[in-house]
């Protein structure tokens, strides 16, 4: 492949996967659910091995665990015994060990554990692109249509339940948007540092937004910067992409604190 | 109010409503009645369950279908306790006002506010909002809907003294307005006695009920509350009395 299709191919992915990121990850952020992203994002590692056990797309196998440890949190949120980012903690590690174990069991395999881990962009292939768009398009569709009953129940969630909103439905679906978000931004940021993607653009565009969806829309946005400037780093110092994607959108987060200061808008 | 009290009047009752939660009693037999145009307020100490009833009456809470009624069409406004908005999500006064299932107009969200005095505050972040804007803004949004019976939780915790008088007067007025029916849940005695019509004291079951003044007399109240702070109100009672036939 031509370098010039393929710089434009993973760029694509990138852009795809940022402009999804910008809108669920403020309902991450909003929702303080960062721990939570990073088990769904550990877990898809057990994903990717399962995956390659059972000699399915590793993806696949994502979006079953992911989905799997979202049922696990949707029906032990309500027990009291432990805390939940105790159990948060539990679950996190033990997929991501129990992922490296099974792994290890199949060494007649080769495959990039690092690329998996902080991101490949070496790795997309125009299904890959494909995909995540198809994904995304799917998602920010859901997301619109829950909108506005999932921003009320974030501001109150009896206030929500009062006025007749499904909290608890939609409070599953959301998780299953996260579990196919991860499956998605995966190949390129890598399971380690998924979770950037929804928390870093988010909080940058905190600082220069006045309405909630000016904010998603502005994560969007800030999200594409990102992985357009660090795709550019990355192929220039050929550095690794998901790291460097993560230190642009780190760098655009101190800076609009520079400009703007926390206004508390 | 009260002597207008009729069948017809009645929107949302509860009747030999249990709730029981890891085999203790929260609520044990409580029937209570909201009619329109009267201000019901449900006392008692911390823990007797007054903001469970109000889950279960408000429908946030389940419960057997036959222990609460409520007018069918009912529209009710809830204003909860506290509404932790965290400063990192961004949102105005006016954006407030529209969060929801519909979508309502700008002159509505403004007329909302007038009703409530913060009109001026429509495009202030609510971030920055004393304990009473918050207050009144939340009150604005739960008016939006034109509720058939309004629903407070502890309407002025976070309010300072003279602020918590306002709000009380505020809400007596919007009663009066709309003819709506207004219950309301509190800790706090002194004011809340002035401002209602029928009081309910619970503690898990129904302690007493009625206008303010038998049930600042029934023993049970005073047991519950302490002789002194019950006094203390009857002096009150007394004073504001006297003031008023002058």
């Amino acid at each position: 492949m031509p370098m010039a299709d393929f710089l434009l191919l993973s760029w694509l992915a990138g852009l795809g996967v940022a402009a999804v990121s910008g809108p669920l990850g403020c309902f991450v952020v909003w929702r303080r659910m960062a721990y939570f992203g990073d088990t769904m994002a550990h877990g898809a590692l057990l994903g990717v091995a399962l995956g390659f056990a059972f000699q399915t797309d590793p993806t696949l196998g994502v979006v079953i665990v992911s989905g799997a440890i979202a049922l696990v949190l949707y029906f032990l949120r309500r027990q009291k015994s432990l805390a939940s980012d105790t159990l948060l903690g539990i679950l996190s590690h033990g997929t991501l060990s129990l992922g490296l174990v099974v792994l290890g069991f199949m060494s007649q395999i080769r495959m990039d554990l690092m690329g998996y881990l902080f991101g490949d962009i070496l790795a997309v292939s125009l299904a890959d692109v494909v995909g995540i768009l198809l994904g995304g398009v799917l998602v920010l569709a859901v997301l619109a249509r829950l909108w506005h009953p999932l921003l009320l129940m974030t501001v109150h969630e009896d206030m929500a339940r009062a006025e007749g909103v499904a909290v608890d439905r939609i409070h599953l679906v959301f998780m299953f948007l996260i579990a196919m978000v991860i499956a998605m931004t995966m190949k390129i940021i890598g399971i380690l540092l998924v979770t950037s993607m929804l928390i870093i653009p988010a909080a940058t565009a905190r600082n220069l937004v006045r309405s909630p969806e000016a904010m998603a829309l502005m994560g969007s946005v800030i999200g594409m910067l990102s992985v357009s400037l660090g795709l550019l780093v990355s192929f220039h110092w050929d550095t690794p992409s998901g790291p460097s994607i993560v230190v642009v959108a780190m760098m655009l987060f101190v800076f609009s604190h520079g400009i703007h200061g926390w206004r508390r808008v | 109010m009260t002597e207008n009290r009729g069948p017809d009047t009645l929107l949302l009752a509860a009747r030999e409503l249990d709730q029981s939660f890891g085999g203790r009693k929260i609520l044990d037999r409580v029937s209570i009645e909201v009619h329109a145009g009267e201000i019901v307020t449900v006392v008692g100490p911390n823990g007797a369950g007054k903001t469970t009833l109000l889950k279960i009456l408000l429908g946030i809470r389940s419960c057997r279908a036959s222990q609460v009624w409520r007018k069918p069409g009912i529209r009710m406004g809830y204003v909860p306790q506290n509404i932790p908005i965290d400063p990192v999500m961004p949102m105005t006064v006016g954006r407030f006002l529209n969060l929801g299932m519909e979508r309502k107009t700008e002159s509505s969200i403004r007329e909302a506010l007038e009703l409530t005095g913060v009109a001026h505050l429509y495009p202030s972040p609510v971030h920055g909002l004393s304990g009473g804007e918050f207050k009144r803004m939340v009150l604005a949004r739960a008016m939006l809907g034109r509720p058939d019976v309004l629903v407070l939780d502890e309407p002025v915790q976070g309010v300072d003294y003279a602020g918590e008088l306002e709000l009380y007067r505020l809400i007596g007025t919007l009663r009066d307005q709309f003819s709506c029916g207004v219950l309301l849940v509190s800790h706090d005695l002194h004011i809340v006695m002035r401002a209602t019509d029928r009081v309910v004291c619970l503690n898990h079951h129904v302690c007493c009920t009625g206008q303010p003044e038998q049930v600042s007399n029934h023993p049970e109240f005073k047991e519950l509350f302490g002789a002194q702070v019950v006094e203390s109100l009857a002096l009150y009672y007394h004073h504001h009395h006297r003031c008023k036939d002058h």
